[in-house]
Parts: C-alpha cells; sequence; structure tokens
C-alpha cells in the first residue's frame, strides 16, 4: 500500500531543525525555537498515530505501508531507494519514538531555559528526530545505514553540546569513534547481504516495479545453518548475522563497546534520556528483530547474541551499583537493561525484546527526566552523595521517579515488569539451548536483583536521608572551586515544561506494561503487543517450536504441554517478583542507614575497563602512530620522498642554469645551433628518402 | 652571362651568415640589430630569386609581410635599446644579463 503521508513523520522534524537552524539562530527567541521544534515533532506524531490506527492502519493490516519517495541508488542490479515502510514492527517503533520524543522535547524546553544554544540544541534534536525516524521507517538497509549514521551524528553532536567543556568533546569523539567500529561491521553486513541476496530491500515494493525477491525473503526459503565455530566464516546466513551484530553491539553499547555510552552522559540530561536511553541506542534491537529471519537462520549468531546480552546486563549492573553520579548509574542501567533485549533477541523471544524497548523507553526516559529535574532543581548538581532528602522539596519529580523506579525494579503492574518477566520466562524456556538457558535464566535474574539494588540505592540516595547538599564536602578538593559560586543551594521544585512529561511518562511507566500481558498471568489472550508483532517477526525454526508460542498464546498445541508452561511460567513470576522485592528491600536496608556507603573500589572504578582500554588498544596505538606512522612512515617516506624529489629538481636545475647565463648572445647561439641542428635533419632525412 | 638563381641563393647565403656571425660575435646591441636586419634581408633576397625564377609572386608578397614584420621588431627593438640605454648608459648585450633593468 502506496501512502505519502508516511514521509511527513520524518520531513517534519527535518524542517523543524532546518527553521530552527538558519532562523532561529537569527531570531533567538525561546518560545519561537521551542514551538517550531516541538510543533514539529508532534506534527510527526500525530501522522505516525493517524498511520499507525486509522482504519487501513500499519498496526493493524498485514502488508506493510510503502512510500517511495525517490529512487536513489540504482547500479546494475543493486537498487537502493529512498524509501520508507512502515509495517507493524517499525509502526510501533515509530509511535514511541515520536511520542516520547515529543514528551522530552517540551521537557528540555523547560532544563534548557536560558542556555545560549538554546536554538543549536533544538535543531540538533529535531535532526536526530530526523534520522531516528528514517532509520526505523527505511525499507532498505542503506537507507537503514542513513539514519544510522546520522542517529550517530546528532549523538556526537548533542553529547558534545557543552562545547566549552572539554570533558564533553572528549566523550563525543569516543562515542563517535566507537560506533566506527560497529558500523565497520554493519556495513560488511550489509555488503554480504547483498551478496547473497542481490537485494538490500526488507519489503517487496510493486510500486518501484521491482521483483518480490527481498533480502529478507531470501533468508526465509534458506537451509538454518548448522551451529558450529566454523559457520561464522563461512559466509552464510550466520557471517551475515553477526556482522550486523556487530553494528548492534556498537550502536546499543554492549560488550566490548560499551564504554562510549556512560562518558555520553556529559550531554544535557534530555538528550541523554531521548538518545542514550530511550531510542538510539535500542536500534541495535531494532535491527536485529526487523533481520530476524536471518538470524533465526543462524543459530551460532543468535547464541552469542544471547550470551553478550547476558553478560553486559550482569556486567553492567555490577558497574551500576557502585557509581555516585545519579546520571551515570542510569547509564549503567541502560546498558544493562539493554543487555537483557539482546538476551531476549539470543533466545529468539523478538516480540519480548520490542516489548522491553518500549517500556524501557518509558521508565528510562522518565528516570532521565526525573533525574534532568533533580539536577535542575540543584542548580546543575549530580553527585548523588551530594542530595539527599529532595523528596519535601521536588514532590512531583519524586512521586514520577516513584513509579520508574517501581517499573524498573520489576514490581508487579508497573511496566518493566511484564516485559522483563517476560525475557526471563522466555530465556528459561528458550528452546535447543538444553541447560543452559537456565544459566542465562539465572544470570538474568541476578541482573533483575542488582537493579533492584542500585536502583532503590540510586533513590533513597536522592531522595530520603539527610539532607547533605548544604554541607561542604572538603574530600573533593576539586570540586571545591566550583562549589563556591553554587552555594548555598537550595533545591527547588521544576517548572511546568518540566514535569508534565514526567507525569504523563510516569503514568505510562505504570500503565504501559498492560500491552503485555501474558496468558499465564492474566488467564486471558490479552498480550496486545504479541499479537501485534507476531506476525512480522521469524520464529526459530525448530521440532520444539510449538513450545513456546502455545505457552504465550494457549491457543494450539497439546493442553497438557501447555498447562505445564503456564504453572511453570507463574512460577517463575513468583520468584522474580520476590526477587525484585528482595533487591528493594536489601537496598533499602542497606543504604537507608549507610547512604554514603564506600562500594567495592573495582566497582567504583568501572572494572577500570577505561584504563585497559586505555593501556591496550589507545596507548599502542598511539605509539605505533607516533613512532611507526608519523616518525617512519610520514616523516621518513612521504616527507622524505618529497623532499628528495624537490632535491633532485634542483639538482637539475642547477645542471640547466649554465644554459641560462643571462647573455644575449649566448641565446642566439643556443638558437642557432638548433637551427643547425635541424636543418641537418632535414638534409639527411631529405637525402635518405630521395635515395 | 644570365644571372643565375644559384648566385642569388649564394649571395643570400653569404648575407644571412655574415647576419648569423654578427649576432653571436657583435656586442654592441644596435651592430646586433643591424645584424639582424642583415639576416631578415637575406631571406628577402631568397624570396624574390625564387618569385622571380618560378613566375609567381607568392614570394614577393612574403617579402611584403617580412617587411612589414621588420618594421615592426625595429620599432620595438629600438625602444628597447633606448630603455637599456638610459638605466645602464651602455649599449654593450653582456652588461644586460640579469631579467631586470
Amino acid at each position: 500500500m502506496e501512502n505519502n503521508l508516511l514521509s511527513v513523520i520524518i520531513f517534519a522534524p527535518l524542517a523543524g531543525a532546518a527553521i530552527n537552524w538558519l532562523a532561529g539562530r537569527r531570531v533567538r527567541d525561546e518560545r519561537f525555537i521551542a514551538t517550531i521544534a516541538c510543533g514539529s515533532v508532534a506534527i510527526s506524531t500525530i501522522v505516525a498515530f493517524y498511520l499507525a490506527f486509522n482504519s487501513h492502519g500499519a498496526l493493524r493490516t498485514e502488508e506493510p505501508l510503502l512510500d517511495h519517495i525517490w529512487t536513489w541508488l540504482r547500479v546494475g542490479n543493486f537498487r537502493a531507494d529512498f524509501a520508507l515502510a512502515m509495517d507493524r514492527l517499525s509502526g510501533t517503533y515509530a509511535l514511541f519514538v515520536t511520542f516520547v520524543g515529543f514528551l522530552i522535547h517540551v521537557f528540555a524546553v523547560g532544563y534548557m531555559r536560558g542556555e545560549a544554544g538554546f536554538y543549536r540544541f533544538f535543531a540538533y534534536l529535531n535532526l536526530f528526530m530526523f534520522a531516528m525516524l528514517t532509520l526505523v521507517l527505511a525499507d532498505n538497509f542503506v537507507l537503514m545505514f542513513v539514519g544510522w549514521e546520522g542517529v550517530g551524528l546528532c549523538s556526537y553532536l548533542l553529547i558534545g553540546y557543552y562545547i566549552d567543556r572539554k570533558e564533553a568533546g572528549d566523550a563525543a569523539k569516543k562515542a563517535f569513534i566507537v560506533n566506527r567500529v560497529g558500523d565497520w561491521g554493519f556495513v560488511l553486513g550489509i555488503m554480504l547481504t547483498f551478496l547473497l541476496t542481490g537485494s538490500v530491500s526488507f519489503f517487496a515494493n510493486p510500486a518501484a516495479g521491482e521483483a518480490t525477491q527481498t533480502a529478507l525473503s531470501y533468508f526465509k526459503s534458506a537451509p538454518v545453518e548448522p551451529f558450529t565455530l566454523g559457520a561464522l566464516a563461512a559466509g552464510g546466513a550466520t557471517s551475515v548475522a553477526i556482522l550486523l551484530f556487530i553494528g548492534a553491539v556498537g550502536k546499543s553499547a554492549q560488550i566490548p563497546l560499551y564504554v562510549w555510552l556512560p562518558d555520553a552522559m556529559a550531554g544535557p540530561t534530555p538528550v541523554s534520556a531521548l538518545i542514550h536511553a530511550a531510542t538510539m541506542v535500542t536500534a541495535g534491537v531494532y535491527m536485529i528483530v526487523r533481520c530476524s529471519e536471518i538470524f533465526v537462520h543462524a543459530p551460532m549468531a543468535m547464541f552469542i547474541v544471547a550470551i553478550i546480552g547476558a553478560a553486559t546486563a550482569l556486567f553492567a549492573a555490577t558497574i551500576g551499583i557502585a557509581q555516585n553520579d545519579i546520571k551515570k548509574v542510569l547509564a549503567y542501567s541502560t546498558i544493562s537493561q539493554l543487555g537483557y533485549m539482546f538476551l531476549a533477541c539470543g533466545v529468539g523471544a523478538f516480540v519480548a525484546a520490542i516489548f522491553h524497548v518500549i517500556t524501557h523507553a518509558f521508565f528510562k526516559a522518565l528516570l532521565f527526566l526525573g533525574s534532568g529535574s533533580v539536577i535542575n532543581g540543584m542548580h546543575h548538581e549530580q553527585d548523588m552523595r551530594r542530595m539527599g532528602g529532595l523528596r519535601k522539596y521536588m514532590p512531583i519529580t519524586f512521586a514520577t521517579m516513584i513509579t520508574g523506579w517501581l517499573a524498573i525494579s520489576g514490581v508487579p503492574i508497573f511496566a518493566g515488569f511484564f516485559s522483563k518477566d517476560e525475557i526471563l520466562w522466555k530465556t528459561w524456556s528458550a528452546a535447543g539451548l538444553g541447560s543452559f538457558s537456565k544459566v542465562l535464566w539465572i544470570v538474568g535474574a541476578i541482573t533483575a536483583l542488582l537493579t533492584a539494588i542500585y536502583m532503590t540505592r540510586l533513590m533513597v540516595m536522592t531522595f530520603w536521608g539527610a539532607e547533605r547538599f548544604r554541607d561542604t564536602h572538603s574530600g573533593h578538593p576539586e570540586h571545591e572551586e566550583k562549589e563556591q559560586s553554587h552555594r548555598p543551594v537550595e533545591p527547588h521544585e521544576s517548572p511546568w515544561v518540566m514535569t508534565v512529561p514526567l507525569i504523563v511518562l510516569a503514568v505510562l511507566s505504570t500503565v504501559g506494561g498492560f500491552i503485555g500481558v501474558p496468558y499465564a498471568l492474566a488467564n486471558r489472550d490479552i498480550n496486545v503487543i504479541e499479537h501485534t508483532l507476531e506476525p512480522v517477526v521469524a520464529h526459530v525454526p525448530s521440532h520444539e517450536e510449538g513450545i513456546t508460542a502455545e505457552a504465550a498464546t494457549g491457543l494450539h498445541g497439546s493442553e497438557a504441554a501447555a498447562h505445564s508452561d503456564v504453572t511453570a511460567e507463574r512460577l517463575l513470576t513468583v520468584v522474580s517478583v520476590v526477587i525484585a522485592l528482595l533487591g528493594i528491600g536489601a537496598g533499602w536496608v542497606l543504604f537507608q542507614r549507610r547512604p554514603l556507603m564506600q562500594m567495592p573500589r573495582l566497582l567504583e572504578n568501572k572494572y577500570y575497563v577505561d584504563e585497559i582500554y586505555d593501556a591496550a588498544l589507545i596507548r599502542p596505538i598511539e605509539t605505533v602512530s607516533r613512532e611507526g606512522l608519523w616518525k617512519i612512515i610520514d616523516k621518513g617516506v612521504i616527507d622524505g620522498g618529497l623532499h628528495s624529489i624537490g632535491e633532485a629538481v634542483t639538482e637539475l636545475g642547477r645542471l640547466g642554469r649554465w644554459l641560462q647565463a643571462g647573455f644575449v648572445r649566448g641565446y642566439a647561439a643556443i638558437i642557432l645551433l638548433g637551427a643547425l641542428i635541424l636543418i641537418g635533419l632535414f638534409a639527411y632525412i631529405g637525402s635518405t628518402s630521395v635515395r | 652571362m644570365e644571372p643565375q638563381l644559384s648566385w642569388y641563393l649564394a649571395l643570400s647565403a653569404v648575407l644571412f651568415t655574415i647576419g648569423v656571425t654578427g649576432v653571436i660575435i657583435k656586442r654592441n646591441i644596435i651592430a646586433m640589430f643591424m645584424c639582424i636586419e642583415l639576416m631578415l634581408n637575406a631571406v628577402n633576397l631568397t624570396f624574390v630569386a625564387f618569385a622571380s625564377f618560378f613566375h609567381d609572386v607568392t614570394g614577393q608578397l612574403f617579402v611584403f609581410i617580412v617587411m612589414t614584420v621588420a618594421a615592426a621588431e625595429a620599432a620595438v627593438g629600438l625602444g628597447i635599446i633606448i630603455a637599456i640605454f638610459r638605466n645602464r648608459e651602455t649599449l654593450d648585450v653582456d652588461e644586460a644579463s640579469i631579467l631586470k633593468l
């Protein structure tokens, strides 16, 4: 189905960015800039909702909405169009991206008030929305990659928004460079896909008059590759999958490329909420689910995805427990939650992954915006050791953060409970992994416990306990000078532009999970998200396939198996609720009494991963660059080569200089000599030809 | 005895050689200039000799062109000579050996 409204979704924010960049910098009126920025995203949101839910909406039909804007690249049988497609998956994504994006835009109007770069910030933010929606709605790999790089660029620009701070610039560069490592894999994955399938499109587009063979439909008919390490290098589906996954690892901050995300918190808090929690970092999950057809044919790649996801979830959660910067805690929490999503992808629970992406977008955006509200109220103080007792001063922020806290910890009825539980259950019951799925489940459960603990620590340190913000902190001399200007700090509640988005997100974090209530809990089939997305994701093709599907929908298959699964799922749900409450309780008891408790130094220093990377990668690269590339290649080979060419020319000139003595008669003689030679030549040729 | 074509050509060659030799050995700029004129006129002589011998006026036309060019060259050349003389107060070409006045 062709629908030209789709392009409005992506081009409205682009227009907003252009207006703010070109006109906003001259107008410099915050109301004008804010209206343009929020208005353009609001248009996207409305159009996205209309297209998703009208009577032929993308979420209601099987066929995707297509919008072929122009034919972009066409070389031989390679074809990449600037074309958009909204099916159930990209529609779902577009909905929460636009909606959460809109709320964060509104919040940012309050947060960024009085900043000199107000227009610049909103121009970038709108540009980000354009890039993100292009990524999501692209109907082929190449256009998706354009959006992929676009969000990376905007991420770079926004992390480095505070151009007068060195750490912001460094963090921006780090994010950009680390992402390049992942993009390398993504690009190779796209190339290999084209090599294998002869197409880079996701959907068959009848309007463009092309054959119906698409990149994904090729893999659908391909056989499942063997579960061996050799398959990774075999150049088939497994190779494609693992290359694409490398791209996802970079963008979605998984081990080993997660290091950029914590540093990215140097950007303004709304940026952290929008880009580094709710939308951009989940692009990797989106890409994998979009390519689920490839992944289900590559069991080895799936296995690696699951392991990386589980490892990241646990690893980041342990670091998060020891951080003192409120945004750093949330950053590591984001990495950990992204690990959950990859774990879900790895065990074939693509719908659960998307479900968690959505609920995570709600509650993590809420938590980030809440922390932004706290930081704003504390006059740009981010260290939780200097907070405490804020619930009295910021009641709305406090109340909304409570819902976010309960949601991420997995307390029942809050959004995170359903999605996290779904992932854990799907991990437990994953087909084809055998007892290893139980190991993954245990890792996930421990992560859930740690999540509850560090979030409780964050809440307790921020909102409960003694009011530490009036103390002078002799222990931190490096901050002392900065503090002088801020003291005395008197926290205050944020204005309504900031609290209203918080309230909306708090409501969503509370009820958002009800779109995915599993059969086992409701005893009725009301899992909306599963019904919506099930048709567009691939299933792990195995003889045990029936089990997971039945347990979730309870529609087909043998009643007995379904029944035992329902019992198991309920049991596990109880277990995870107990884990969540245990974590909250432990965190409460520990940190209520000693909010400033010294955490293990290993965790506080993030396992020294940055230092290890520095020593293992950055230093050697710098050394090789300086000693080898600069001193030998650049100065020796390149400069040396150029200089010797120059010297050779000089020497040649010195030889030829005697011809140019400057004496007119000498020149005359040379001319004569030349003439004589010519005449002689002619005479010689003439005499030979006559003869 | 009828004058032969070869006589004219021989005379022309002699004149041309004198001109060339003059240009190379003379240091006085005006003498050099006159030698150049001598070369041009030696060529002119060849042209008219051939024109007469072949009964073709094209050679004579070339002579006019050469004379026109020679006139223009004389004007420019004498201008340069005067400029050099004003600056250096000498007519020795070997003195004018750098690319500026």
